[in-house]
């Protein structure tokens, strides 16, 4: 299989993502080829990093290109993918991955999937990925090639090195972009800081309610940490934006990082599955939480963190 | 300024969910529907815009069962709703083909979708109906203003950093939730919404690209599982971290 990976980069770093991608092309070009395809203005050095881990580096270079725009990657991509004709094309599942690569697919007609997490090429290509926020999986057969899949993140970090050649696409992009890329926007910064915390209580939309986050606020002052959430309830405006664990959130490896009413998203365990310890309270037995917990308790928090206050209290003195 | 909205009626992940018979699908015994939860922000916003600019909110819907969500996206504000009574499949591509041939003869501004389902979590139906289109898309759209001839976006990029573009309209935008607060759904609404046009449109998909071949639940390494009353819970946890030296 000739296999597609679409690096991606921002503020000056490549993606580890691009390197994963190339990781699973590896793992599945049988006596293909892994190619990276790298898009923008100046990118030798992202091909320098990539080309370790492919056996080709495709690098489509134009002023036109020095911020990412989906109609300008797709025009150029669709350029190099007629000329190149690969058999799969592996796209990070990211918030530029996922807008762009739907768009791509349906551009050649090409099957498409998205945050696949297995990829089984023996047999045709076959996928699996979750569906139901985690609660179930599907495995998927696509039914023609080529096909483009985005790739979820932290799953192919496993690879070894191949040295291959970086190669001047030579494409320009063939009209203008009618998106225009304005400005990045940094994240605000509040007068807490969750990801220097050794203790995060951390609730989810379990908490039901604004006025029950005085519960989370008052276990965490007792056992000396901070209060964090999950994405609803920052988008309830429960607890400010810079709480928010998670991928569009912000990444946390607490001591001790204990998760009350919150199902366990991919999003959001992307934010905190690195803690040294983590401890989940969740009334849904399979809430995909307890996968990443090292310890699980299924109840009603509501009964478990009142004693918890109390029997703190009581230690306290 | 014309506005569309895509808004499913989709079964909510934290509804009682297993595997029908056939080993491909979801049974639906213990699924409670609703309004998929990104597009009740995409309804909301596009009903801001609407009542900032003046124009028009039209919903439209796919599934045969789909009038519950629709009515309450009349009831919330929109104008006039286009089901189209076929049941896609888990291929976004099919969902996108019917929605575009139901919109042939919809001159629009702005087509607005949610980032994703709540259910199939594919975040593809936007993107695919843009490219059918040929027009410009922005996804994730946590921040919006509309202007003359084009809407400037903030896109939510990972870590917290956004990304402000700028579309021409017209243009496919889909949202992230948390993008404003939507409204609940008012008595006088509902009873407004009985009047409103839900217009039905046939159309049904040509387009399969895959195929399922089986679904399951996903292998999860389990936690080590704390059990008792709410009080030994408290005590286990409490030396748990005396252990680990927390406390
Ligand atoms: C592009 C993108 C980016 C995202 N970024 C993030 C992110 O950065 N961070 C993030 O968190 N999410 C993020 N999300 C959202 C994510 O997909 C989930 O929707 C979210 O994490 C769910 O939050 P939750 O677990 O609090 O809520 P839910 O999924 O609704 O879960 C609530 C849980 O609480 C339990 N519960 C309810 N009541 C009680 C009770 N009384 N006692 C005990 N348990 C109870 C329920 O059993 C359930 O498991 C993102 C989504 C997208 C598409």
């Amino acid at each position: 299989m000739k296999v597609f990976c679409i690096a991606e980069y921002r503020f000056d770093e490549l993606n580890p993502l691009s390197i994963e991608i190339l990781n699973l092309a590896n793992q599945i070009k049988g006596d293909g080829t892994a190619e990276a395809v790298v898009i923008g203005k100046d990118v030798g050095k992202y091909a320098e990093e990539l080309v370790k881990y492919a056996d080709r580096v495709w690098k489509v270079e134009d002023d036109a290109l020095e911020n990412y725009t989906p109609d300008l990657y797709v025009d150029v991509l669709l350029q190099l993918v007629e000329k190149e004709n690969p058999d799969l094309i592996l796209v990070g599942n990211t918030s530029q991955g996922s807008e762009f690569a739907p768009y791509l697919a349906a551009k050649l007609n090409a099957p498409l999937a998205t945050d696949v997490v297995a990829v089984d090429t023996s047999d045709g290509v076959k996928v699996s990925r979750y569906l139901m926020q985690g609660k179930l999986m599907v495995d998927l057969k696509l039914k023609s090639t080529p096909c483009v899949l985005t790739i979820r993140q932290g799953i192919f970090k496993e690879g070894s090195e191949v040295g291959g050649e970086i190669v001047d696409a030579g494409i320009k992009p063939s009209r203008e972009s009618k998106r225009k890329f304005i400005s990045y926007i940094e994240p605000e910064v509040g007068e807490v800081d969750i990801t220097q915390a050794d203790i995060i209580v951390s609730v989810g939309r379990g908490i039901e309610d604004a006025s029950n986050i005085e519960l989370a606020e008052e276990l965490a002052e007792l056992l000396g940490g901070v209060v964090a959430g999950s994405r609803p309830v920052i988008d309830n405006g429960w607890l400010p934006k810079d709480r928010q664990v998670g991928i569009s959130g912000k990444v946390v490896k607490p001591k001790l990082y204990l998760a009350l009413g919150i199902s366990g998203a991919f999003q959001h365990v992307m934010g905190m599955k690195d803690s040294e310890l983590i401890i989940a309270i969740n009334k849904d037995p399979e809430a995909p939480i307890f996968g990443v917990a090292h310890y699980g308790v299924v109840a009603d928090l509501f009964d478990v963190v009142p004693e918890l206050i109390d029997k703190l209290k009581e230690l306290k003195g | 300024m014309k506005i569309i909205v895509l808004a499913k009626h989709a079964p909510d992940p934290e509804s009682e969910i297993s595997v029908a018979s056939d080993g491909k699908s979801v049974s639906q015994s213990g699924l409670v529907y609703d309004i998929n939860d990104w597009d009740r922000y995409a309804v909301e916003e596009a009903i801001r815009i609407k009542e900032e600019r003046d124009g028009e909110v039209v919903v439209v819907g796919v599934g045969t069962s789909c009038d519950d969500t629709l009515r309450k996206c009349l009831a919330m504000g929109a104008d006039r709703a286009i089901k189209i009574p076929v049941d896609t499949s888990f291929d976004a591509y099919q969902t996108a083909e019917v929605i575009k041939e139901a919109l042939k003869d919809e001159e629009f501004d702005i087509i607005m979708a949610g980032l994703m389902s709540q259910d199939l979590n594919n975040a593809q139906v936007g993107v695919l109906l843009a490219a059918m289109l040929d027009l410009p898309v922005a996804t994730a759209v946590a921040e919006m203003k509309v202007e003359d001839g084009k809407v400037i976006a903030k896109r939510e990029l990972e870590g917290g950093y956004l990304e402000e573009v700028e579309l021409p309209t017209p243009c496919v935008l889909t949202i992230q939730s948390g993008i404003n607060e939507p409204r609940y759904v008012s008595i006088m609404g509902i009873k407004r919404a009985k009047s409103k046009e839900m217009k039905e449109v046939n159309v049904s998909p040509t387009i399969s690209t895959l195929e399922i071949e089986k679904m399951y639940l996903p292998p999860v390494k389990k936690a080590e599982m704390i059990e008792g009353d709410a009080s030994e819970i408290a005590e286990k946890l409490i030396a748990i971290f005396k252990e680990r030296g927390l406390i």
